[in-house]
């Protein structure tokens, strides 16, 4: 008997009855949101200006915080990877403030924005303009709770990407910037766009730390879905099309994944 | 004016039966689901009502009346629901799952700002100023109802930084700074004592919002009309009267 077959008959029984609830409860509810979904009205409720409005502010606000995550986010995950050769205090620091914000509940990270950069906050009393209520606000939040997982991603694929073809390139000449641009970011390449789709969907999806920090004003810092949330208090209808929406996009960004960016995510 | 509050802090006794006929024991958990703006006084009435029922066990979910009354829709499990205006409690009874509300206390619009008032804010007109940063409840919940109705009045557009999603939510913002000012319920200003400076709005009292309470499960009818009585009791209405509300 192989050790394949083995496992194969040992998971039959006992694990297929778990699973199949495991994936119950995962895939019913977005069931649910599509059975029940008020497809003749659908073009109706999507097309609104305030949906149309917040739609563009979602996407903008999300693109954005996508690209500063990756500027700010790569070398964090450069210095990361790196960080193994440190002492234990420093590397597990960094490790944690990377990290936490992937654990804290985004409210939390929302009163925590506000108190270093809303108008009476650490840093904010000294700023001569105010965040708190803008776009900005609202990118600030979302790159906030988002970027983590862009620089995971890049980490990840930094460690297990082969260092010895950098030593080879400095070997042969080339500049710390050259190795970098040339060796390290391409062979990383995979897990840079991996990471940025998921820190974009990530930012696209976030509520609590926006409508804490931002607030929520049409236009202006009522994202998709802050608008689902107060619509559903208004209009269940409206709020069904709005996660619809929100729904195809992330796993519009799902299927663009490739298996060979994120092993393990797609089929 | 309905919002000056008693400051003397009264003596309720906590073994005096708040029904006027001792009640039977009760038991097991009442799960009440009450408006945003009534979170500290229903967390009072709540905590007395259980020690006049030491076999209850009393639990308050509080939130926007509107989320609440959609969540009771989709099938939460509450006994009692109290909220800040008759249109959220029409959610429930439309869905045929209350009937029957009765309207237990008044709350009246008024302005807040931080201490020592930094934008200079001085009356409603002040909220047309773009230079400040202003919140108000959206205008789906009760409190955005309310703010409007007053504003319209007072022919006031105001220019708005953030539509809240319940009352707490615009006085926490002015108890933190920042906004230089929101509308909220009076007793919401007396709930946040220093916190926050209340400006009374002249005439808001003629809209003033009106609370309705409801049994609304069938898991404990004898302890949520026990608590209804309780709210509606004299010693309920005093309770809520030191709250900053006004009873019908």
């Amino acid at each position: 008997m192989t050790r394949g077959s083995a496992r194969r008959s040992f998971l039959m029984p006992a694990l297929w009855i778990p699973a199949a609830l495991a994936l119950a409860l995962l895939g019913l509810p977005l069931v649910a949101l599509v059975v029940r979904a008020p497809w003749a009205s659908l073009p109706d409720l999507l097309s609104r200006s305030e949906v149309i409005q917040a739609l563009a502010l979602s996407f903008g606000t999300a693109s954005i915080a996508t690209l500063v995550s990756l500027v700010l986010g790569i070398p964090l995950a450069l210095v990361l990877a790196r960080s193994a050769e440190w002492s234990v205090v420093p590397r597990r620091v960094l490790r944690a403030l990377v990290t936490v914000p992937l654990v804290l509940p985004p409210v939390v990270g929302g009163v925590a924005l506000l108190l270093l950069l809303g108008r009476r906050g650490l840093i904010g009393q000294f700023l001569p303009f105010t965040i708190p209520f803008s776009t900005s606000a609202v990118v600030i939040a979302q790159v906030f709770v988002a970027m983590p997982f862009l620089v995971l991603a890049v980490e990840g694929a930094v460690r297990a990407s082969d260092r010895r073809f950098e030593v080879a390139a400095a070997t042969l000449g080339a500049s710390r910037w050259t190795v970098l641009r040339r060796v390290t970011l391409p062979l990383v390449a995979p897990g840079i766009a991996a990471g940025s789709l998921l820190c974009f969907t990530r930012a696209l999806g976030e509520f609590g730390a926006t409508i804490t920090f931002a607030g929520s004003f049409p236009g202006v810092t009522q994202t998709l879905p802050i608008a689902t949330y107060i619509e559903l208090q208004r209009d269940p209808d409206a709020a069904i099309a709005l996660s619809l929406l929100l729904m195809a996009a992330s796993v519009a960004v799902l299927v663009s994944l490739r298996d060979r960016w994120v092993p393990g995510l797609t089929a | 004016m309905k919002c000056l509050a008693v400051a003397a802090v009264l003596a309720l006794t906590g073994c005096a039966a708040p029904g006027a006929e001792p009640p039977p024991e009760l038991q097991g958990t009442l799960t009440v689901f009450a408006a945003a703006s009534l979170t500290d006084v229903f967390d009072q009435l709540a905590h007395e009502f259980e020690a006049d029922h030491p076999g209850l066990d009393v639990t308050v979910n509080y939130a926007g009346s509107t989320a609440l009354a959609q969540q009771l829709v989709q099938g939460a499990p509450a006994d009692v629901f109290a909220a800040a205006s008759e249109s959220a409690m029409d959610i429930v009874t439309d869905a045929g799952l209350t009937a029957h509300p009765v309207v237990f206390a008044t709350n009246t619009i008024e302005l807040a700002v931080p201490p020592s008032n930094p934008g200079r804010v001085d009356d409603l007109s002040d909220l047309e100023r773009p230079e400040l940063a202003v919140a108000l409840c959206a205008p789906e919940v009760p409190c955005g109802e309310a703010s409007q109705r007053v504003l319209d009045h007072a022919g006031v557009i105001p220019s708005v930084d953030t539509f809240e999603q319940d009352v707490r939510a615009v006085l926490t913002k002015v108890e933190l700074g920042e906004v230089d000012a929101g509308l909220v319920y009076c007793t919401d200003v007396l709930a946040s004592g220093n916190g926050v400076e209340g400006i009374e709005i002249p005439g808001a009292e003629e809209f003033e919002t009106r609370y309705p309470i409801a049994a609304t499960g069938t898991a404990n009818r004898a302890a949520a009309a026990a608590f209804m009585n309780w709210v509606l009791s004299p010693a309920g209405k005093e309770l809520l009267g030191d709250a900053g509300f006004g009873t019908p």
